[in-house]
């Protein structure tokens, strides 16, 4: 699972924020036709925490926009060195943008 | 799909959806809260950019953006009780949680869309408001365009725009401008603002400053669409307004021959008549013969018969030099300034002699920071052999334009000079 934080363009200019957009559709693409894309979602900024025994609810997640998380991809890799290979082309690592990779666990039955 | 073609699909949607979103919901939230409305159509395009790139282009763009940019919107209403402001009919409606959503749902209907926008450039272009901050604020919050976008097709720099769309929302809110049409009597005084608007608009998008891109298809694009709501209403509908599309449908019938495969300018002299756009010729002579009704008429209606002549024309030498001429004499009438006269030399030297135009040039006044001008002069001081001056004219045109596209050809003509020398 790749789990993007940051990338923030709300300051570019209209050109600049359709080339990144532009980017990211390379990058799914190149991930569709190798077969590696399983899924994906943006995220809506916001949302809340729910913490404590309490259940105490906070609006949030906070954060500052560097580590806000906007979506996560699932792809298909054959181990982690592959899928850092595969992360290392994140359109938004210019704009301050983190990719964390994250192996998912699969039971093989 | 090729990069740039994305990328020109998406600029075009969000700019076309941007103006249509602002004028809906400055109609529904009050033209008071036009920085309201500007926020949330801000804020549709931001969500719509980091949402798309991971999930893709939704089926329906324009519908995903309402959505989003609907939501937004009755939320502002609930939070800060935009109410006072709002569209009369609708106000009760608005402030009512059981009616808001589909009161908002109609706001954005087809037809209240249009409607929304075309009391958007009448109150844009609202008296009370210096006339340069009324064409500003319409190509902002109307059309889309950048604050850079706005200070090129001016001219001008960015903080000066920015001061002139302040100066303009103070009007409004001083005034108390709003959002209703204007009144029969002082709409045809409010249309020639509108139709100067969209008259600079095309032009930016025809001839544009940009220093990369010469043609703009998708500003005239914006000019044509606007100024074919105008005509659709039977209240705006003047023959000026039919006039000005004809126009705009000439000089758009041009676009694939003005640019070579290169990206090079390609002067109406040679270009391939074959790559006009036949279609919108027609439609040009359509709305042309429309306008002839009444007994106006505008500097628009002299422009389109000009546009129309050089379309009727099949090669450059079967231009009918005399008629357009005619033309210009009775435009520089109507419309006396320094860029008809220049117009009007140029005709003059390519339908009676590059001598008579050479001296009508230089008997003009106050162009001689247009880098036109001084092409004019170049070309026909050449034509009539005096190449020294030709050279020294081209150079201050190369001097005066930021189009790189124009700077190329003016060093073309430069280039010639060299060969025709040493022969």
């Amino acid at each position: 699972m790749f789990i993007f934080h940051g990338g923030d363009t709300s300051n570019l200019s209209p050109e600049k924020q359709q080339g990144n957009m532009q980017q990211w559709f390379a990058w799914v693409e190149k991930l569709k036709n190798e077969n590696r894309y399983v899924a994906g979602e943006a995220l809506i900024p916001g949302g809340k925490s729910i913490a404590g025994t309490k259940k105490v609810v906070t609006d949030g997640p906070f954060a500052e926009s560097k580590e806000l998380v906007g979506g996560f991809f699932v792809v298909m890799a054959k181990n982690i060195d592959e899928a850092m290979d595969i992360a290392k082309e994140y359109p938004d690592f210019e704009l301050g943008g983190t990719i964390e990779v994250r192996e998912v666990v699969k039971f093989d039955m | 799909m090729p990069d740039q073609q994305l990328n020109k699909i998406i600029g075009h949607l969000f700019r076309q959806e941007a103006g249509k979103m602002a004028a809906v919901l400055t109609r529904m939230l009050g033209f008071q809260s036009l920085d309201l409305a500007e926020d949330i159509v801000q804020d549709t395009l931001l969500k719509a950019l980091s949402v798309w790139k991971i999930k893709g282009i939704p089926e329906n763009p324009s519908a995903w953006l309402y959505k989003v940019a609907k939501r937004k919107a009755i939320d502002c209403i609930r939070q800060y009780h935009v109410h006072e402001q709002h569209h009369r009919e609708l106000a009760p409606a608005l402030k009512s949680e059981w009616t808001l959503s589909p009161a908002v749902n109609k706001f954005f209907l087809k037809d209240e869309i249009e409607d929304s926008q075309l009391r958007m450039i009448f109150a844009c272009c609202h008296p009370s408001i210096p006339y340069e901050s009324q064409i500003a604020l319409t190509l902002k919050t109307l059309c889309g365009l950048s604050i850079q976008e706005i200070a090129n097709s001016f001219l001008t720099n960015d903080e000066t725009i920015t001061k002139r769309l302040f100066r303009a929302r103070e009007k409004i809110r001083q005034e108390n401008i709003s959002l209703e049409a204007p009144l029969p009597a002082t709409l045809p005084g409010r249309l020639d603002a509108v139709l100067h608007t969209l008259y600079l608009l095309f032009n930016e998008g025809y001839n544009s400053s940009h220093p990369d891109h010469l043609i703009r298809a998708e500003l005239c694009e914006e000019a044509m669409r606007l100024c074919l709501l105008l005509i659709r209403n039977s209240k705006t509908s003047l023959p000026r307004a039919k006039a000005l599309l004809a126009l705009m449908c000439f000089q758009a019938s041009r676009d694939d021959a003005r640019i070579d495969a290169d990206g090079r300018i390609v002067q109406l002299k040679y270009q391939d008549r074959t790559k006009w756009n036949n279609s919108l010729i027609q439609k040009g002579n359509f709305y042309l013969n429309q306008s002839a009704e009444g007994a106006e008429m505008s500097p628009y209606h002299i422009e389109a018969a000009i546009a129309a002549t050089h379309a009727a024309a099949t090669s450059f030498d079967k231009t009918d030099w005399g008629r357009i001429l005619d033309l210009y004499t009775i435009l520089s009438r109507m419309k006396p300034g320094a860029v008809v006269e220049l117009n009007k030399a140029i005709a003059l030297g390519y339908g009676k002699s590059a001598a008579e135009g050479l001296e009508a040039l230089n008997s003009i006044v106050g162009l001689h920071e247009h880098y036109l001008f001084h092409a004019a002069v170049g070309e026909f001081s050449l034509k009539l052999g005096m190449v020294s001056e030709a050279r020294e004219s081209f150079v201050e045109a190369i001097l005066r334009t930021q189009s790189k596209a124009e700077q190329d050809l003016l060093r073309a003509r430069l280039n010639n000079l060299g060969s025709t020398l040493d022969e």
